[in-house]
């Protein structure tokens, strides 16, 4: 017998032969389960980031194993480290590539905050250039708080309405980045 | 030990520059002399080119902030003889508002990149450098980081603010 889960049906009717749910939830259902996360490492949170998609905490369990380094196939952001100034337009560049829908997660103290590194030099946090989703706080975080962030995105991808990136809130947001 | 002694060095040295030079001290056994602007490239160059000394490696080119002195900001250079395994320290003190020095180039192509970051951090210009713009900050910064009157800290941040912890 096979202790393979597999993901729960959204709630819908059903009935003999067949099922009826919304479309929102299926995509929202099939997103949050093939994200592939774009590895924006710069620091000691990219080792933890490697640990987590190592075999022992392995984030393959939740559909992430295919890791994209173009930021046009990604679909979530992972800033994991300091982030200077100098880098900021790269950082910007590189979230402006990705297709919509597209999440951002900060993870640990430097991309969320700056820090430690209060000073001149260094973005005090990447929500400066780019907006947030989910902020994963620890100096580095352990790979379960890496994972737990992650399982925070899915939640989001998978209540997200599907004309929520059309919102007038979420243009308004862009906007206030200069996005679009 | 070298196979020059810091005697001989400065021996040598005040035979040419004389009245130019002061001897600062020896901290660690490391020669320091200091000078003034109009003389340091002949200094530099007679250091580099002695057949004797043969200073042939700048080590570093960086400079130092004194607020309240009256000469306030300083060029250091660390020179080393790698044929006689000795080094000197020379350092040249810059009145308030008028940070110009020559540029070390003519005499080591090196110490073009060390320029630009002295530049960087201190706003010292270096007159006749080839490219002289910044380095490692951001092209649209307007402070010069390392001066004192510069706060360390990014004035951006939030999460330190007095509310967040009673005061």
């Amino acid at each position: 017998m096979s202790d393979i889960q597999l993901v729960e049906a959204p709630p819908g009717v059903e009935g003999a032969g067949f099922f009826a749910t919304s479309l929102d939830k299926v995509i929202g259902l099939a997103r949050s389960n093939s994200l592939w996360p774009l590895p924006f490492a710069t620091s000691c949170c990219g080792i933890e980031f490697m640990a987590t998609m190592a075999s022992h905490y392995d984030l393959s369990r939740f559909g992430a194993e295919r890791l994209s380094f173009s930021p046009r196939q990604a679909d979530l952001l992972m800033v994991m480290g300091t982030i200077s100034k100098k880098m900021g337009p790269v950082l910007r560049q590189v979230y402006l590539q990705m297709a919509e829908p597209r999440w951002v997660m900060a993870v640990g103290a430097c991309a969320s905050s700056g820090g430690i590194f209060d000073t001149y030099s260094v973005l005090q946090g990447i929500d400066e250039v780019i907006p947030v989703d989910v902020y994963v706080p620890g100096c580095p975080p352990r790979p379960e708080a890496i994972i737990d962030g992650f399982i925070g995105i899915q939640k989001l991808v998978q209540t997200e309405s599907l004309r929520r990136r059309n919102a007038p809130e979420y243009q308004k947001l862009l906007a206030s980045y200069g996005i679009q | 030990m070298g196979k020059i002694t810091n005697e001989e060095l400065l021996k040598k040295i005040s035979e040419k520059f004389g009245g130019q030079i002061t001897v600062v001290g020896e901290p660690y056994g490391l020669l320091t002399i200091e000078t003034g602007r109009e003389q340091i490239i002949d200094i530099l160059a007679f250091l580099k080119n002695d057949a004797v000394l043969q200073f042939i490696y700048l080590t570093d080119l960086t400079a130092i902030h004194y607020p309240g002195l009256e000469k306030s900001i300083g060029v250091i250079y660390h020179l080393h003889s790698l044929v006689n395994n000795v080094r000197v320290r020379i350092k040249v003190f810059m009145p308030e508002g008028d940070f110009h020095i020559p540029t070390a180039t003519v005499v080591w192509e090196g110490a073009n990149w060390m320029e630009r970051e002295t530049y960087d951090f201190f706003g010292v210009i270096f007159d006749g450098h080839p490219d002289l713009r910044r380095i490692l900050n951001v092209d649209d910064m307007t402070v010069f980081p390392m001066r004192k009157e510069f706060p360390l800290e990014d004035p951006n941040r939030v999460d330190k603010k007095d509310y967040f912890f009673g005061r």
